[in-house]
């Protein structure tokens, strides 16, 4: 890791043809490995995960949860005698019909099957719990392993702290609801300012980086012989049921998280941010910014 | 550079989508692959050697108070045994049946229910993990397997415990189907591990496996072998069913299921 580490450094290493944008160092070589290997795994973890769902798609909150007990949250289907198959998702007490999208799946014959999650969404696309959970596991140890090296190195180099840790500035509500003001009109930095993470954005790392471990723990306060081995991980979650129900939970804003960052991405300018993930250099404007913008506030 | 920007991004988000739906699709191709298929079933082995690293022969599963019991225990897998040698069996509510252990023992045992009865009990509330998600909490009694294999005295190239069932999970042109199971001695050791006899204070019913189940707490549900009629010692698992050392293991699923 022989690259500056930090994207505050001034290094302008190019000039693009019109003069007016420089390439700046945005994210260390650990940070951009980690992060598409984190990509792959979570790309792997989601669907298998969903397939892992489909052989119970049902929620509990405490210790045990089967078929008899109080399910918080369910995917199912109804078929009366002779009549035709519905899908249902249920939260709590409320019931949304689902036909075609949750719980009833039409399958190649163009029939509705009894399944939770369509075969798109699944990993196999066939039902299978036992390759789901060889997909799962195998994925979640990478994912263990990726995870430490990100979390050890950004420690180490100080890039959690200087670069995703919201200032105490940036954190008063002013300058939230200026990010939030900038964000709500597609305003991004170009500028200087860009070379720094905005409020929201660093409070949606934070929240990622919250998230992710989060999994991890949930996940294994779900094997029996985890539980047995650390028993006062499966009870932080109040039971194994539960542990289960935040595993699903964290997963699902897993999902946001991805959808508003891709969004971000697009909207920021999907070339140079992709070039900064990969090559590690973000093009910027030389000129400041025309409007002083709030995340730039030092 | 902003005229170029519309159609490459456009480009991109096509290219992401079918990347998206080409990876999944091919991760289904890669599942049937031997090569990927070791690669993902080595998971199993890292799972087994850092679990046992850490937990070993000594971690304890929880013990639960009677309050914290299932109101239903569910019944899954085969809920009755179609065969007539069991049917037989239960009409004389086992008074006939024995539990035969043999394979590498110095001395096979064949044990009634009353004969594990004056075995050291042992009786333990518990959390039942199956592999399909949902947990049940029961109280389970039965002898410790420890102490039949005591008994059998294991010859020194015993490595597996293998449980042998009455139930044809699936009767498959191999003849292949009957279910069974198989432990490392280090589970066969372990003292929650036990031939359980009753549940919530009454003899087992037929669905949760009459007249005897294994219960290897820290091990998912389908290791919990039910309608246990013979125990066999062994030193490999591969001349037993399909090989994999178990009637799921046989089917992908994970021969040591710590999780």
């Amino acid at each position: 890791m022989t690259e500056p580490q930090s994207a505050l450094l001034d290094q302008p290493l190019a000039r693009s043809r019109r003069g007016e944008k420089k390439l700046v160092v945005r994210h260390a070589l650990v940070t951009r490995l980690t992060h598409w290997m984190n990509a792959l795994c979570i790309l792997i973890l989601l669907p298998s995960g969903l397939q892992i769902f489909l052989a119970h798609p049902a929620l509990y909150w405490g210790q045990y949860g089967a078929d008899s007990d109080h399910r918080a949250f369910e995917i199912g289907s109804d078929q009366p005698d002779g009549g035709a198959m519905t899908g249902f998702l249920r939260l709590g007490s409320k019931k949304f019909d689902t036909t075609g999208y949750l719980g009833a799946i039409r399958n190649a014959d163009g029939d509705y099957e009894d399944r939770a999650f369509p075969g798109w969404a699944t990993l196999p696309s066939e039902r299978s719990l036992a390759e789901g959970r060889r997909w799962h596991f195998f994925f979640a140890w990478l994912f263990v392993g990726n995870l430490a090296i990100y979390f050890a190195f950004g420690l180490a180099n100080g890039h959690l702290r200087r670069d995703l840790l919201p200032s105490r500035e940036q954190l008063r509500p002013r300058a939230l609801l200026a990010d939030l003001r900038d964000h709500l009109r597609l305003k991004f930095p170009r500028g200087e300012a860009a070379r720094q993470y905005n409020p929201l954005q660093k409070l949606a790392y934070v929240g990622i980086g919250l998230l992710l471990p989060l999994m991890i723990l949930t996940g294994l306060a779900m094997s029996p012989a985890m539980d047995a081995i650390l028993p006062g991980l499966v009870e932080l979650f109040e039971g194994r049921q539960s542990a289960r129900t935040i595993h699903f939970i964290s997963a699902s804003l897993i999902v946001l998280f991805i959808i508003v960052h891709v969004v971000m991405v697009a909207l920021a300018g999907p070339i140079n941010e992709m070039r900064s993930m990969i090559t590690g250099k973000l093009a910027i404007s030389k000129e400041e910014e025309d409007e002083p913008h709030a995340a730039s506030a030092p | 550079m902003s005229r170029m920007l519309l159609p490459r991004r456009k480009f991109l988000g096509l290219s992401a989508a079918g990347l998206g739906a080409g990876l999944l699709g091919g991760c289904d191709l890669m599942s049937d692959s031997p090569t990927v298929e070791g690669w993902l079933n080595s998971a199993e082995s890292l799972t087994y050697r850092v679990q046992r690293l850490l937990g070993g022969g000594r971690s304890m599963a929880r013990e639960f108070t009677p309050e914290d019991i299932s109101p239903v225990f569910k019944v899954n897998g085969d809920t009755e045994v179609d065969t007539d040698e069991y049917k037989a069996l239960l009409a004389e509510n086992f008074a006939q049946w024995r539990l035969r252990v043999d394979g590498l023992v110095a001395r096979p045992l064949d044990l009634s229910l009353a004969d594990l009865r004056n075995l050291p009990q042992r009786t333990q509330i518990t959390r039942h993990d199956c592999v399909e998600g949902w947990s049940a909490i029961g109280k389970w009694q039965g002898a410790t397997l420890s102490s039949v294999l005591q008994r059998a005295v294991l010859k020194p190239e015993a490595r597996f415990v293998v449980f042998h069932c009455a139930d044809f999970l699936e009767r498959a042109a191999d003849g292949t189907g009957q279910y069974y199971e198989s432990i490392d001695l280090i589970d066969a050791f372990h003292p929650q591990t036990i031939l359980a006899h009753r549940l919530n204070d009454a003899p087992l019913s037929q669905g949760h496996g009459a007249p005897l189940r294994l219960r290897v707490e820290r091990q998912l549900g389908y290791k919990h072998a039910k309608f246990v009629m013979r125990i066999e010692l062994t030193d490999r698992l591969d001349q037993i069913g399909r090989g994999k050392g178990g009637f799921w293991p046989d089917r992908g699923y994970e021969w040591y299921a710590g999780i």
